[in-house]
């Protein structure tokens, strides 16, 4: 017990004199996660408030062959710009990118549709690009929209009901709450969480292992008349004491940058406040130990600080798998997945973000599988570290 | 006292040690010479409990090193071969961390720091952090390292290497000191010079085995040589079949 704190002491004093380790502990891994994303967020939010918005805005050419169909998008307030182009020369101007998107009506399109046959025009876009993809993707229902109207007249004056050419009523019911829809933009975050979580142990456990081999103190250390468990548990706990702080760093920056997102523009509500922070904070508690065990087990096995940090990127990378599964095959939460760590930590936020009702059985089972496997990962590091081999 | 009692130890095909055996005793300074790669660091290494050897045993006066490796270690003092500080530290912190994994009381220790830096004479810089330190300045902090829980035994690994014509005169000094004060030093290297200099008894390792245990009179009346250098070439020399 004494060998553990005075490792941990020494550990936590040396990288709080370290800047590197400072600065990607306690400011670049839980600060620029939460800026970076609120600002991802407030750009997206923006850009699509904007959009509905604004009036449809479209160039047209040969709006004198359709003067109905005009006269019809005028009045559904789409801004037209009346332009002299062929359809190939309307197709360069759209790849040059000089025009977003054009609607070309042939000359074929008055007689063709004085004889109620299906009239061609021409809708030109570069489906590649995605703000012009918008805009086609509305054009197209404005012209829809026009074909449905144009229908039913033609039935009407052949005496028939226009009712007919519509077999079905689709209603859409959508059952998302607002704060549900959010969670779509906000399942990011947890992924942000956990990172911000590793990077605060990041260089701590590296610092301590494969550092402590390569500046030479190692060996002198090994030589000490201590048990190696009290020696790597010490510097687990100092890794797990960064990663922790990082933790609290990050959720508070969190909850702050909310403050500033415009969440309820498009009647979204977040619900990130201090409290929820706080229960994050718990959930992602016993995934602490786990974090530090793995990378203090990967970085003793490397041999100096560079190759280390080779592999602990990669190590930052393997809490995503479990989330990146769980949003490809879209799962819910469920009992049976909180053995997963990391994915029972992302599964439980979300459901507190979505003001979903969370079983405290769950949440036991989610801690209580982290901490076996981090016991687990410090066994295996002691194990390594009775080693000759650790040596080097 | 430093019992090396039949030590072998093998890396897979390279035979590190064969039956290495020697005393390093009380109030003498005992140097280990060879040449690099012979197996020097390997027999240190099994003298501090850092490797087990395939056959053989090493006491600390007395004690097993493996049958009871933490109060072995109380009477044993370290230096290895890299002199590792925490730059991050200041030298009196450095000292203190491994005072304290040895389990010294806070007062203690701080009185033992005191002593060891009027000793080594590192008054001037104890409060200062590691980083930026000369030479000269980290081989003392190490050595005061080692000498923090007042061990009866000191075992260096190749200390000269790497330190200017100063810092080895210092080093030089300290050991003297040390074997003034009645301990036992034992230390490596593969500067000839250096041994004969600075040892009562010189034990001299090739491919693994003890090639000679002597002083350093005996030595050369064995040999028949009566320059040192000439008299451990042939030691050496009859050893690797090179005459």
């Amino acid at each position: 017990m004494h060998t553990l704190f005075s490792v941990f002491a020494k550990e936590f004093l040396d990288n709080l004199r370290d800047r590197r380790t400072l600065i990607s502990a306690l400011v670049f891994g839980p600060l620029f996660g939460p800026i970076l994303f609120g600002f991802m967020v407030t750009l997206m939010l923006k850009q699509s408030v904007v959009e509905s918005d604004e009036p449809l805005q479209l160039s047209i050419a040969g709006s004198e062959n359709a003067p109905g169909l005009t006269r019809y998008l005028e009045a559904q307030s789409v801004k037209l710009i009346k332009v002299d182009l062929s359809q190939s020369a309307a197709r360069d101007a759209v790849r040059r990118g000089s025009v977003p998107v054009v609607l070309v009506i042939p000359k074929e399109y008055p007689s063709l549709f004085a004889a109620s046959s299906p009239a061609p025009v021409f809708l030109v876009a570069d489906s590649a690009d995605s703000t012009t993809r918008k805009t086609a993707d509305r054009a197209r229902r404005v012209l829809a929209a026009y074909g449905g109207t144009i229908a039913q007249l033609r039935l009407q004056i052949r005496g028939v009901n226009p009712v007919i050419a519509l077999p079905l009523a689709v209603n859409d019911v959508d059952v998302a709450t607002p704060t549900g829809r959010a969670v779509v933009v906000l399942g990011f975050m947890t992924y942000f969480v956990l990172f911000a979580l590793l990077m605060g142990g990041l260089y701590l456990a590296i610092d301590s292992t494969a550092g402590e081999r390569e500046r030479g103190s190692l060996e002198a250390l090994l030589s000490l008349p201590v048990p190696r468990a009290s020696l790597v548990g010490g510097k687990i706990l100092a890794t797990c004491a960064y990663m922790a702080i990082s933790l609290a760093l990050s959720l508070s920056a969190f909850v702050f940058v909310f403050r500033f997102v415009p969440l309820d523009r498009i009647g979204m509500s977040a619900n990130l406040g201090w409290g929820t922070a706080l229960a994050f904070f718990g959930i992602c508690l016993p995934f602490i130990p786990l974090g530090a065990a793995l990378m203090t087990l990967v970085a003793s096995f490397t041999r100096t600080y560079r190759e280390a940090q080779t592999y602990l990127t990669t190590v930052l990378l393997v809490p995503t798998l479990p989330i990146a599964f769980a949003s490809i095959y879209s799962l819910k939460t469920q009992s049976s997945l909180m053995f997963i760590p990391s994915l029972s930590q992302h599964l439980l936020m979300t459901s507190i973000l979505k003001d979903e009702s969370v079983p405290l059985l769950d949440v036991l089972v989610s801690a209580a599988a982290s901490l076996t496997l981090g016991v687990l990962l410090f066994w295996l590091t002691a194990r390594h570290w009775r080693r000759e081999s650790m040596l080097g | 006292m430093i019992e090396a009692l039949g030590l072998s130890k093998r890396f897979g095909h390279v035979e590190a040690a064969r039956d290495v055996s020697f005393v390093a005793r009380d109030g003498e300074i005992t140097g280990l010479l060879g040449a690099n790669g012979a197996g020097k660091s390997t027999c240190l290494r099994m003298l501090y409990g850092v490797l087990t050897p395939d056959s053989g045993r090493a006491c600390i006066n007395q004690i097993d090193i493996l049958g009871e490796t933490s109060r072995a270690r109380a009477h044993l003092g370290v230096m290895p071969h890299a002199t590792g500080l925490y730059n991050n530290l200041t030298a009196r912190e450095n000292i203190q961390y491994f005072g304290t994994l040895h389990g010294m009381q806070r007062r203690m220790l701080k009185s033992r720091i005191t002593e060891l830096a009027r000793m080594l004479d590192m008054q001037e810089f104890i409060e200062r952090r590691v980083k930026g330190f000369s030479q000269g300045q980290r081989i003392k902090v190490a050595l005061a390292r080692a000498l923090v829980h007042d061990p009866g035994n000191v075992v260096l690994d190749e200390p000269t290497n790497g330190l200017d014509v100063m810092a080895i005169r210092n080093l030089r000094e300290m050991l003297l000191t040390l074997k003034a004060q009645g301990r036992c030093v034992l230390f490596s290297s593969h500067v000839m010079q250096e041994v004969a200099a600075l040892c009562d008894r010189t034990v001299i390792i090739g491919r693994g085995c003890v090639l000679a245990d002597a002083t350093l009179q005996e030595i050369r009346r064995r040999s028949g040589r009566e320059s040192l250098e000439e008299a451990f070439l042939q030691i050496l020399g009859d050893a690797e079949g090179v005459s």
